[in-house]
């Protein structure tokens, strides 16, 4: 079971509590954007084996989106951050760095 | 291969069955093969058969890091239709139905096919007006399919409730020829025949790298050691980011989780298949008598083969207001596969930016059905260099075209 901390709000609560929002920190492309970008922004999503960043939303809760540091193959969570970021914060990429030291970095 | 008929049954009776050999080889790789085929799942292992059977390729090895079969293959509910709303998914898919019709003579192996007949229930008004749509498209397709009214669905699964209270059942989607077949059969049948034309399946055999020479394909790396092919083709339901990753390009896919349970076996009380999509679940009989039931995906990228509680807890509440008995059944088994999701929920059979490097991607939570039909149009693929009439417009383009072919809005959950 996945548990999270919102960092709005300071609750932890199990994943029932929380929506999934799909891949964090996508580069906007838009109208005038070469088709390649725009197609990518679109579609073509990191998924992958691993370090994942992700926005999610306390829907049960204070109803504020975050984001979350989450591996894909073992359901550990690195940590929660505020959404109004463009990057993941250094703490967090320094945690990361310590668990799975051979991750080739978040970009 | 010794041919299974009722008379080596009456054989083996005599000697008791000592005399049946293994149904397929389990050899070492060689050091190059015309064609690799990376999955030995039933895309995978049907692509390598057609290969050999359609167009005479049969040096050829199929690679598997676990199990044949164990993929989504041998974790799926096993639901095979074809009532597609847009042509090209309705041709591939009936290609594939009417394939199973006789797979088992084909393959000289009985794959159980039970064409047992397929309802998508109407719930509401909208799916009352989409399905009735889909009728009349399947009808210009040559489909086979009916939109038939509350009173028809009971006399088809009398232990259903049509009348609510929450969802009332105001109609359905009929696809009499539709069914089910013994999924693990489907594979072990397909290795079978691919193994008696020469074919290498290699288990245990991870890929975890694939080599490129000024933008083609040269080889792959593997934990048995590296191996050279000609052809490459990747058929790896969940992991196709993974692979594609290693080839340097990325895919219009995301890897979830998708869950199924079965009930404890009781007596013969269904004899079709019904999916209730508002709802997110379905259900259908096994032959040893579980009620073997899905749902939809799970929300978030996984590669874990387990899913959360609450979803498997969200499809079995939606189904008891349906299926009122099954509140008292209990839940045996519960399990998870990883599927790989398109944009427009529809599967992507393409050349990709790597020369001689096939793709057979994104069948997500509904790829069993199609997997003869699959395993057809990718052979053509790989041995013409381009795509024939039924995966043409399954290429990785239509994404950048914006030339989908939505099956989303169609059927909103897509076994
Ligand atoms: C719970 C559930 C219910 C479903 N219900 C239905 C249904 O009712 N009807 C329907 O039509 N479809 C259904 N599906 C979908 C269907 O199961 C899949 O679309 C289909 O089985 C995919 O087949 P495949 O051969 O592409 O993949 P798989 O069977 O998953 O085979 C891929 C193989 O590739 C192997 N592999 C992965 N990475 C590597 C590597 N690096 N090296 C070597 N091998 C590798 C894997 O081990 C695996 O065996 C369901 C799926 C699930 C999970
Ligand atoms: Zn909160």
């Amino acid at each position: 079971m996945l548990m999270l901390e919102c960092p709005c709000c300071g609750v932890k609560g199990e994943e029932t509590e929380f929506t999934p929002g799909g891949e964090a920190h996508l580069k906007r492309h838009g109208p005038g954007a070469p088709d390649d970008d725009f197609e990518g922004y679109l579609f073509r999503r990191k998924n992958p084996a691993g370090v994942h960043f992700e926005r999610w939303r306390h829907a049960n809760g204070c109803g504020k989106w975050f984001h979350v540091a989450r591996c894909t193959v073992t359901l550990e969570v690195f940590g929660t951050y505020p959404a109004q970021t463009t990057s993941p914060p250094a703490d967090i990429l320094r945690r990361i760095r310590k668990k799975r030291p051979d991750w080739e970095g978040w970009r | 291969m010794r041919r299974y008929s009722v008379f080596a049954i009456a054989r083996e009776a005599l000697r008791h069955h000592q005399g049946w050999g293994r149904a397929w080889r389990a050899p070492e790789p060689k050091s190059r093969y015309d064609v690799i085929i990376v999955g030995a799942g039933g895309h995978g292992l049907a692509t390598a058969y057609y290969l050999g059977k359609n167009h005479g390729i049969r040096n050829v090895a199929i690679l598997e890091k676990g199990w044949l079969g164990g993929g989504n293959t041998g974790r799926n509910t096993t639901i095979i239709r074809s009532n597609y709303l847009q042509d090209p998914s309705a041709a591939l898919y009936e290609k594939a139905r009417s394939l199973y019709e006789s797979l088992s003579q084909e393959l000289n192996y009985n794959i159980m096919f039970s064409p047992r007949g397929v309802m998508m229930l109407a719930q509401t008004e909208h799916e009352v007006r989409g399905y009735r749509r889909t009728a009349r498209a399947n009808a210009l397709q040559g489909v086979e399919t009916e939109f038939i009214g509350p009173q028809r669905v009971k006399e088809l699964c009398p232990i259903m409730n049509v009348s609510g209270p929450r969802y009332p059942v105001l109609g359905a989607l009929w696809q009499p020829r539709g069914g089910t077949a013994r999924h693990d059969a489907v594979a072990w049948g397909y290795a079978r025949a691919c193994s008696d034309m020469g074919m290498d399946i290699v288990q245990k055999c991870e890929v975890t790298g694939i080599r490129t020479e000024r933008g083609r394909v040269a080889g792959v790396e593997t934990t048995q050691g590296a191996i050279d092919c000609d052809k490459l083709a990747i058929a790896v339901a969940g992991h196709s980011g993974r692979l594609a990753d290693m080839a340097g390009f990325r895919l219009p896919i995301e890897s979830v989780a998708l869950q199924a349970l079965v009930s404890e076996p009781i007596k013969p009380c269904m004899d079709v298949v019904v999916m209730a999509n508002t709802v997110h679940g379905y259900m259908s009989q096994s032959d040893k008598g579980e009620m073997v039931i899905g749902g939809g995906t799970d929300g978030f990228n996984n590669y874990t083969q387990r899913g959360s509680f609450h979803h498997i807890e969200e499809t079995v509440r939606a189904l008891i207001e349906t299926f009122p008995m099954i509140s008292r059944l209990r839940m045996l088994r519960q399990w998870g596969g990883i599927v790989d999701v398109t944009g427009d929920r529809s599967p992507i059979i393409t050349t990709t930016p790597v020369q001689n490097l096939f793709m057979n991607a994104g069948w997500g939570t509904g790829g069993f059905k199609a997997i003869p039909g699959s395993g057809w149009a990718m052979a053509e693929l790989m041995a013409k260099g381009e795509p024939g009439p039924l995966a043409a417009a399954f290429g990785l383009d239509r994404f950048a075209e914006g030339r989908f072919i939505d099956e989303s809005v169609a059927a909103g959950v897509a076994h």
